[in-house]
């Protein structure tokens, strides 16, 4: 039976803790809105991008001509994993669904007798993964410093996987990170980026372009470009995901402290009432045997 | 006169969304004026301004620094990689652009990227005399 002390020490210690979750909580909140507007001012971008690359795309046939980015090396044997995650943790189960989305995958693939390599963006995932995986990291990207995440961290990391793949050094890289649904539901999600995946172009698809310069020269700068843009709005999802998750475990951590408080001061308050009764009866006893 | 649709987005924002009745690109090969009509044509950009006039004798002009413009049936469509509206433009954020496109051009070996490179430089080295700076 803990004493009426240790009641009220451990009382004050969830309130104080109630008191920081709060204040995460609306931390998150307020760092969420701008997230979330960043993220979708960035997606007309990434739509237009993938419509001109469909449009392009489609009027081409795949041939030796072809830029390796769209056409593969023609082999799967090594595989990158480019997982992107949080600087930070106290945020749910976001870091830790994107890593185990990787980690399958990573399983998966090594069960077939592939290489697989990994690039992990932001710590908390290359913190999960380098327990099974420590030989298979290549590269940690650190956007702790980071504040707001522009076109170049993401420009950053493209050069760097484009350099990778120019060297030969893979053959498939898949992006791993979390698509923001809403503050409750975030998903993630894994999409390879090269060779780069095509929706084929729609109606517009048989209208007669004149290009300028000429069709693979724009292909060449158009394909790079695409992958800086996936990435790009991979992290600002990413970001929003991260919030919205913070947001809502916070929210739970304060709900939990304040039942556990509840609970709490019952205990104490019976406890001390049981003690005042005690000593009456003390008292009492104590007058009637005189 | 009849306008045409036309988007100018960069990877953070739509900087612009509208009807107008013309837009000066300044395309990798020479710069080039879009009217409504205009046949279907993909191109890149280099560095400069690119003007949008909805009206006549009223310009809006923007300094974009590489991307593409696709021209179709549905109008005109810029992917910038890096747009700034001259209203916002100041010396600091100019004499940043042109240290950063200096880097680029001291750090590439590759003839063509520093070209490109060095006639970004004096791309915005022109905008710069023209704003008066």
């Amino acid at each position: 039976m803990p004493s009426l002390k240790d009641l009220r020490n451990r009382i004050a210690s969830v309130k104080a803790t109630q008191k920081i979750t709060k204040a995460m909580q609306m931390v998150a909140a307020a760092k969420l809105r701008r997230a979330q507007s960043a993220a979708e001012a960035a997606r007309p971008y990434a739509e237009r991008m993938s419509t001109v690359l469909g449009n392009l795309a489609s009027g081409i046939t795949v041939g030796p001509e072809t830029p390796r980015l769209l056409a593969g090396t023609g082999s799967d044997r090594v595989h990158l994993l480019i997982v992107c995650t949080a600087e930070r943790g106290l945020c749910g189960a976001f870091n830790s669904s994107i890593a185990r989305l990787a980690r399958d995958h990573a399983n998966r693939l090594l069960a077939e007798g592939k290489t697989v390599k990994i690039i992990c963006v932001g710590k908390k995932g290359y913190d999960i993964l380098r327990r099974q995986f420590s030989q298979h990291i290549i590269d940690l990207v650190d956007l702790r410093s980071v504040r707001q995440i522009g076109f170049e961290q993401a420009d950053g990391i493209a050069q760097k996987v484009l350099a990778l793949f120019e060297a030969g050094e893979f053959d498939v890289a898949t992006l791993f990170y979390s698509r923001f649904r809403s503050v409750i539901a975030q998903i993630p999600t894994a999409q390879q980026i090269i060779p780069a995946q095509i929706e084929s172009g729609g109606a517009s698809s048989e209208a007669v372009y004149e290009y300028e310069p000429e069709e693979g020269e724009i292909l060449a700068t158009l394909l790079p470009r695409n992958l800086t843009v996936q990435i790009f709005r991979a992290l600002l999802e990413n970001a929003a995901s991260e919030q919205g998750a913070r947001m809502s475990a916070m929210d739970n951590a304060t709900r939990n402290a304040g039942e556990m408080i509840k609970k709490q001061t019952q205990t104490y308050n019976r406890s001390r009432q049981a003690m005042i009764t005690k000593e009456l009866i003390e008292i009492i006893s104590g007058a009637e045997a005189l | 006169m009849a306008t045409f649709n036309f988007e100018l987005v960069s990877p953070e924002r739509v900087l612009f969304s509208g009807d107008v009745d013309a837009v000066v690109l300044p395309a990798t090969e020479g710069d080039m004026t879009v009217l409504a009509g205009h046949s279907p044509v993909m191109t890149t950009l280099k560095t400069g301004f690119l003007v949008i006039t909805s009206n006549p004798g009223n310009g809006r002009r923007i300094l974009v620094r590489g991307g593409f413009a696709d021209v179709n049936q549905n109008g005109l469509t810029v992917l910038a990689e890096r747009a700034l509206p001259a209203e916002e433009l100041t010396q600091e954020i100019l004499d940043h652009e042109i240290l950063q496109a200096e880097m680029a051009y001291d750090a590439t070996n590759d003839p063509a990227a520093k070209h490109a490179a060095e006639s970004a430089v004096a791309q915005l080295r022109e905008a710069k005399a023209a704003l008066n700076f």
